[in-house]
C-alpha cells in the first residue's frame, strides 16, 4: 500500500490525514495542539502519535507534505495605484495566494501610511502600480519609500515593467529583499496574477516557512507547499477542473466558516449567464478567494450579528434579539465555546447562516438596473455564480455543526435580494473530513488519487448530511 | 504626404476612449479607437456606458496623454460637467482632455455648443461629422505645442 501523510499546522491545531493512495481512502486523522510559537515539532509529535494510536501502527509514508496557517498565517500588505485596478489585482494575488491581508494600501504612500507598514510588520509586501508603460512615479516613490522604511520583509514588485527594474535596485540598495515578478495588470483591465501567485508562494516556501520555525520538524515531513488557504482553493480546483480521467464537478463555491472570518472560494469564470447585459468593472480570476473579516462564529459573533441586523438573525434563531444579543455577548469572549443549550444552537445555526450569507453575496456578483433614455440595461459587476453547480462547505461550524444543509442553502440566491448574482440551484455538499485542504497538496504529486479523495470525501444529499455522521477528526 | 499621414501617433502615447455616462452609442468610438490605433497610438477604450470615474482611473493608471470622450444621446453637457475638475482632483489636471458626438440635444449653433465645452474645460470638442484625420492634426498639434516629452520606454 502506498500512503501519504497530509498536515496542516493551523492556528490552534496541528491537523493530520493518513491516506492510502491506491484505494484513494482515508486511512485516519490525528491531531495535536498548535505549538508552532513554541516548537512546532511538539505538536506534530503529538498528533502522529494520536494518529498512530487511531491507525495501530504508522504506515511506510510516500509523501509528507503540509501546510501552513500557523503563527498568524501568511500576513501580507498589497500597495496599488489605484484603488480600484492595481490595488485590486495586488490585493486579488495575496489573497490567491493564501495570505491574509493585513493591509491594502493604494496611490502614493503617505509618511502615516509607511508607519502603518512598518507596525503590522507583513511577512511579504507585494508592491504594484501602473500598466506596463503606464504610471511609473507612483511606484518608484513608493519602492523609493518602502526602500527606507524600517522594514525587514521580501517586497514582491508586480508592476510597470517600465519601472520594476529601478524600483528593485532602489530596494536592494536599501538592503531589501526585492522579487520580481511580471505586473498583475500589464494593460489597462488586464488581470494577470498568476506570476505574482507563484513568486508569493515561493517566498513562502524559501523564506517564510523558515522564519515561522515550522522547519524545525523538517525531519518528520518532506515539505511545506503553501499556506493552508491556498491549499484548500487548489484542491477546490481540483474538484472543479477534474484531472486526466477524472471528470470535475464544474464552477463551484467553498465555503468555510471560521471564528474569526469567513472565506468564500469561486471556481468559476463568472462570465453572464444571460445576453441582456453589459458586463463593467475589473475581469473576474478564474480562481477567486475572498476573506470577510468582520464575519465568524466567535470573536466576530457581534459583528456578523450587525451585518446581518439582530432582528433577522434572532427571527431566523427563533429567539428573541435580546437574547441574541445576550448570547453573543458571551461567544465573542468564548473562542472555543460549543453550543450547550438548544438556544445556543439555534444561535449558532443562526449566525452560520447570516455568515455565509453575507459572505457569499459579497462575494458573487451583482446586476443593477441602470436608466438610459431608451429604458432599462442590465449592467453586471462581478462574477455571475447563477450557474454553479456545487456548493462546498468545508471548516468547523460546517462539518461539526447539525443542519449543514441548510446552512449552505443560506449561499444560494434568494428572493429578498434579486440582485445578487448568487448560485441558483447547486448541489449542496460538505467536505466532510475536512479533506480539501489535503487533496490540494497531493494534487501536487497524484492528481487522481487526491480528486477521487476529495470527491470521496464529500456527502451529498441534505438529508444524509443533516443526519449524524461520525466525524473522524 | 497628407497632414494627416505627416501627424502619425506614437506608441509611447496612450489615449484613452469611451462613451460617457449611460450612453449607449459604441459605434463612434470604435471607429475612433480603431483610426487612433491603426495611426501609432497606443489605446485604451472603454467602450459605451462609461462613468466619468472611470475614464479618470484608467487615465491615471495608464499614464495617458489624452482622454478622448464621446457622447451621442444629447445628455453629454451633464454627463461632462465637471470633468475637468475631477481630472484636476485626481491629480492628472494637465491632461489633454477632448469631446465629440452629437454633444447637445437638437440643433444647436457649433460655435456656441463648442465654446460650452471649452469653457467646461475641454481642450477640443468636435462636432458629429467629424473626421479622423482633423483629430489627428488636433492632437499632433496639441502634444507638439505643449512641448512634452516622449516618454522613454524601458
Ligand atoms: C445607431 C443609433 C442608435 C442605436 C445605437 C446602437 C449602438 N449600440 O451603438 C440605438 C438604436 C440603440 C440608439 C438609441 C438611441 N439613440 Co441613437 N442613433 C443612432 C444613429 C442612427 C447612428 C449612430 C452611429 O452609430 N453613428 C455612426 C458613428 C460612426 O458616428 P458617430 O457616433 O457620430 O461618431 C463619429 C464622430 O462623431 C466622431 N466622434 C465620436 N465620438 C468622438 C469623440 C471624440 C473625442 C472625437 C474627436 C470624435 C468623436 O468620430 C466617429 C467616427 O467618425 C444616430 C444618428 C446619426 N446618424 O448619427 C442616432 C442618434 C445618435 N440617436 C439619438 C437618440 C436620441 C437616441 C435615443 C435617446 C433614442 C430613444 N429615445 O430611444 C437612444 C439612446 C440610447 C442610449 N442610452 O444611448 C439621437 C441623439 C440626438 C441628440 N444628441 O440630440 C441621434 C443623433 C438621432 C437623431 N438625429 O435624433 N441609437
Amino acid at each position: 500500500m502506498a500512503a501519504a501523510l497530509l498536515i496542516d499546522f493551523g492556528s490552534t491545531y496541528t491537523k493530520l490525514r493518513a491516506v492510502d493512495l491506491d484505494a484513494a481512502e482515508v486511512l485516519g486523522a490525528g491531531q495535536g495542539p498548535s505549538t508552532v510559537e513554541s516548537d512546532v515539532t511538539i505538536g506534530l509529535e503529538a498528533g502522529l502519535a494520536d494518529l498512530e494510536a487511531r491507525l495501530g501502527g504508522l504506515p511506510e509514508f510516500r509523501y509528507r507534505l503540509a501546510a501552513s496557517s500557523a503563527a498568524g498565517g501568511l500576513r501580507m500588505a498589497t500597495v496599488g495605484l489605484v484603488k480600484e485596478l492595481t490595488g485590486e489585482a495586488a490585493r486579488q494575488a495575496a489573497l490567491g495566494a493564501g495570505a491574509k491581508l493585513v493591509g491594502t494600501f493604494a496611490y502614493e504612500l503617505t509618511g502615516g501610511d509607511v508607519a502603518e507598514i512598518e507596525a503590522l510588520a507583513p511577512d511579504i509586501l507585494l508592491l504594484a502600480g501602473g500598466t506596463d508603460g503606464g504610471n511609473k512615479e507612483v511606484i518608484l516613490a513608493n519602492g523609493a519609500l518602502l526602500a527606507d522604511a524600517a522594514l525587514d520583509c521580501p517586497v514582491i514588485v508586480a508592476g510597470n515593467r517600465n519601472a520594476a527594474a529601478e524600483v528593485e535596485r532602489r530596494l536592494a540598495e536599501a538592503g531589501k529583499t526585492a522579487i520580481m515578478a511580471e505586473n498583475v495588470m500589464p494593460e489597462f483591465g488586464e488581470l494577470n496574477i498568476e506570476p505574482a501567485r507563484a513568486a508569493i508562494r515561493q517566498v513562502f516556501i524559501d523564506r517564510i516557512v523558515h522564519a515561522k520555525g515550522i522547519d524545525k520538524a523538517a525531519g518528520s515531513f518532506d515539505r511545506v507547499l503553501m499556506p493552508t488557504p491556498a491549499a484548500v482553493l487548489e484542491g477546490a480546483r481540483l474538484l472543479s477542473q477534474g484531472t486526466e480521467g477524472r471528470d470535475g464537478l464544474g464552477p463551484l463555491l467553498v465555503i468555510d466558516v471560521g471564528g474569526a472570518t469567513t472565506d468564500v472560494h469561486s471556481i468559476s469564470s463568472g462570465a453572464s449567464t444571460r445576453d441582456d447585459v453589459v458586463v463593467q468593472g475589473l475581469p473576474e480570476p478564474l480562481v477567486k478567494r475572498t476573506v470577510e473579516g468582520d464575519l465568524g462564529m466567535r470573536i466576530n459573533a457581534a459583528a456578523t450579528v450587525e451585518a446581518a441586523g439582530v432582528d433577522r438573525v434572532a427571527a431566523d434563531a427563533g429567539l428573541e434579539p435580546e437574547k441574541v444579543t445576550e448570547l453573543v455577548g458571551r461567544l465573542v469572549g468564548e473562542i472555543e465555546r460549543l453550543p450547550e443549550t438548544p438556544d445556543e444552537a439555534a444561535l449558532d445555526r443562526a449566525l452560520a447562516r447570516a455568515a455565509v450569507r453575507l459572505a457569499a453575496a459579497r462575494h458573487a456578483g451583482t446586476v443593477k438596473t441602470v436608466h438610459t433614455p431608451t429604458g432599462p440595461v442590465q449592467v453586471q459587476r462581478g462574477k455571475d455564480l447563477t450557474e454553479v453547480a456545487a456548493v462546498i462547505g468545508t471548516g468547523g461550524v460546517l462539518v461539526h455543526g447539525a443542519d449543514a444543509g441548510s446552512v449552505l442553502e443560506a449561499a444560494c440566491a434568494d428572493a429578498v435580494d434579486p440582485l445578487s448574482l448568487r448560485p441558483r440551484a447547486p448541489r449542496l455538499l460538505i467536505d466532510r473530513d475536512y479533506l480539501l485542504f489535503a487533496c490540494g497538496l497531493l494534487a501536487e504529486v497524484e492528481p487522481q488519487a487526491a480528486f477521487d479523495l476529495a470527491r470521496g470525501g464529500l456527502d451529498g444529499d441534505r438529508e444524509e448530511v443533516a443526519g449524524e455522521r461520525q466525524s473522524i477528526a | 504626404m497628407t497632414a494627416a499621414e505627416a501627424a502619425g501617433g506614437s506608441p509611447h502615447r496612450t489615449l484613452i476612449t469611451g462613451v460617457i455616462g449611460s450612453d449607449t452609442h459604441i459605434v463612434g468610438t470604435r471607429i475612433l479607437s480603431m483610426g487612433l490605433e491603426k495611426a501609432g497610438y497606443k489605446v485604451v477604450a472603454l467602450g459605451a456606458l462609461t462613468p466619468a470615474e472611470e475614464f479618470v482611473k484608467a487615465a491615471i493608471e495608464t499614464d495617458a496623454d489624452a482622454i478622448m470622450i464621446s457622447s451621442l444621446y444629447g445628455q453629454g453637457e451633464l454627463d461632462c460637467r465637471g470633468f475637468r475638475d475631477l481630472c484636476v482632483e485626481a491629480g492628472i489636471g494637465g491632461v489633454l482632455i477632448y469631446v465629440g458626438g452629437n454633444l447637445v440635444v437638437g440643433k444647436q449653433s457649433w460655435a456656441e455648443v463648442e465654446q460650452r465645452y471649452l469653457d467646461m474645460g475641454f481642450d477640443r470638442a468636435f462636432p458629429p461629422d467629424t473626421r479622423l484625420d482633423g483629430v489627428l492634426v488636433a492632437l499632433a498639434a496639441d502634444f507638439s505645442t505643449r512641448g512634452q516629452v516622449e516618454k522613454e520606454v524601458g
